[in-house]
């Protein structure tokens, strides 16, 4: 078992290397000092500084709007996407499909912005829309690559779930949508759920392309935090830093917490369910 | 009334082709139309104008002209520092790509073969840090990498080094950087693989009088290869194009496509330069991207 325990060492090692980072990012956040490198005893004062920095409070309120918005629109296109994927059979264009679905997840950013900043270009000359580039430019550029990590996570879903139950309705005679509506989706849910956070997270940390498609006046908070970064470390960005680190990582957690406890409740229903019946 | 009504319902498309269409228009129009567009620039001039290029059709005295402007591409040719960033940009990712892997496998190996209760604790640990800010991630590495940050301070500290050794804006920073923001995504197509695996093929290796390690190069490591190919490609694609690292990591030395085209775009307001030097990288991609695309339908597929 000697390959076992050396990757035990190496997961151990990995994690450390994962949060080390993030937990000296945090500890420094509560230095008094204005030198981010020397230590000059515990602070909450650039927390509090924060909340009269009117242009960063802006720009959180702005990325928090954009990320709620493209959390809703992901999920529901992403869904909708996984489905055409594991419960619609052959048709026309699928190759093609699944090619757009998932080329997001891996297409340098760079390369998506300035697509998508053309393409805005093109149509405000074409018909008029969108005449000036902000949150509405930003969210569709958003949605479009979160899509596609939904879809992702929700058809893992959709292929573990048992069929069965989706094939009784049918066979009852249920339409389509109501077999959807009554019994996939309370069973694909934690799925669901976990799609939307990760979209509200990937939206809510996004730089790059938010930069190539945002116009004057819409800065969103990774782009105030990447001008200041620019010209080094800052105790300001640090005390920001530290509150997104928190704020996801309380998410996360619920997130997970919930989910789990659903799918344990399910399995215990559904264990219960058998046995009455046997 | 009711009968336009129901005509004009009639018009909406239906169940099984709503839920094709609305997604798939919205891919098409926000995904793939773009790049016909980006195309259509790289043969455009740079012009002081509101977009900052020229048209490429032209109507006058009943001449429609087409003016292909191939002037971009010959200068990405020429200027050897487009050369440069694009193989600077594929060494880079190559490279962390492999670190990635010797780093990634074992940890997904060691979360695929402990406890069944434990595996969900251990996969969130190593994708919580996705779910928070990259930008945020590479500033904490800022603060320790700098000349008088923490690293050279406890390098010095521990009488390693007299003075402080120059890390952050070097490539080995960029390297640190890569691998600690790409590393779950690397373990999570691996994990997904190795916890598929049916252990009885080892338990018959061993039987039959195979060393561990020889069972580990013989089954183990080949069955693995479609995680392999997932976790490779997740990892070296995006990072050809990666702007933000090589930006807050990198130095002078660290020359990288995604950089250049960010620079080309925003500092020199040259838009044409900037999609061709998109369309050579999408070009230099195109083969991971459909080998990985492959992969991906296969697993979706459930083989």
């Amino acid at each position: 078992m000697t390959s076992f325990r050396f990757s035990r060492f190496m997961l151990f090692a990995g994690l450390t290397f994962i949060y080390l980072p993030m937990l000296i990012l945090v500890i420094y956040s509560f230095n008094a000092s204005r030198l981010v490198t020397v230590w000059g005893g515990w602070s909450t004062k650039w927390y509090a500084g924060l909340l009269d920095n009117t242009q960063l409070m802006n720009a959180v309120l702005r990325s928090l709007e954009i990320a709620s918005y493209t959390a809703i629109a992901a999920t529901a296109l992403g869904t909708l996407a996984a489905l055409v994927l594991t419960r619609i059979g052959q048709f026309k264009g699928r190759t093609l499909f699944g090619g757009m679905v998932t080329a997001p997840l891996v297409m340098p950013e760079v390369i998506t912005g300035l697509s998508l900043l053309l393409l805005f270009v093109a149509m405000a000359q074409l018909i008029g829309w969108p005449m000036e580039r902000g949150v509405v430019t930003i969210w569709i550029a958003h949605t479009t690559f979160c899509t596609a990590y939904v879809s992702v996570v929700v058809s893992a879903r959709l292929r573990e779930i048992d069929r069965s139950m989706e094939e009784a309705a049918m066979d009852l005679g249920a339409k389509p949508w109501k077999v959807f509506f009554l019994i996939t989706l309370p069973m694909i849910a934690p799925s669901l759920a976990a799609g939307a956070m990760m979209s509200f997270a990937l939206s809510l940390d996004d730089l790059v392309l938010a930069s190539f498609v945002s116009g004057p006046g819409s800065t969103t908070l990774p782009m105030e935090i990447f001008s200041a970064v620019r010209m080094g470390v800052k105790p300001e960005i640090n005390a920001i830093a530290s509150l997104i680190l928190l704020f996801i990582s309380i998410i996360t957690f619920m997130l997970w917490f919930f989910t789990r406890r659903a799918e344990e409740k399910r399995k215990k229903a559904l264990h219960k369910f058998k046995t009455y019946k046997g | 009334m009711k009968k336009l009504g129901n005509k004009l319902l009639g018009l909406l498309p239906k169940g099984r082709h709503a839920v094709i269409g609305v997604p798939f228009f919205w891919m098409l129009l926000f995904f793939l139309l773009p790049f016909a567009i980006i195309i259509k620039i790289s043969f455009a001039e740079a012009d002081i104008a509101i977009p900052p290029y020229t048209s490429l059709t032209e109507w006058a005295d009943n001449q429609l002209t087409v003016l292909l402007n191939f002037g971009n591409y010959v200068l990405l040719s020429e200027d050897g520092l487009y050369l440069a960033a694009y193989l600077g940009s594929l060494k880079i990712a190559f490279f962390s790509t492999l670190l990635c892997l010797l780093v990634g496998y074992p940890m997904a190996y060691a979360i695929a073969r402990s406890d069944k209760q434990m595996r969900p604790v251990w996969l969130l640990l190593v994708m919580m840090p996705t779910w928070t800010a990259l930008l945020i991630r590479v500033y904490a590495w800022m603060g320790i990498l700098s000349n008088n940050g923490l690293l050279n301070n406890t390098l010095m500290w521990l009488g390693i080094v007299n003075e402080p050794v120059q890390i952050l804006n070097t490539n080995i920073a960029v390297y640190i950087g890569i691998v600690y923001a790409y590393l779950p995504f690397m373990v999570l197509p691996l994990y997904a693989n190795l916890v598929k695996h049916d252990l009885s093929l080892l338990e018959a290796a061993s039987d039959l009088g195979a060393k561990s390690i020889t069972a580990f190069w013989k089954i183990t490591l080949p069955l693995s290869k479609s995680g392999i190919i997932a976790g490779c490609m997740l990892v070296f694609i995006p990072v050809v194009g990666e702007f933000v690292i090589p930006e807050l990591l990198g130095g002078p030395e660290t020359l990288m496509i995604g950089k250049v085209l960010w620079q080309e775009f925003f500092n020199n307001r040259d838009w044409p330069v900037a999609s061709s030097l998109a369309v050579i990288m999408l070009l230099l991609l195109i083969i991971p991207i459909v080998l990985f695309n492959r992969n991906q339908a296969r697993e979706l597929e459930g083989k």
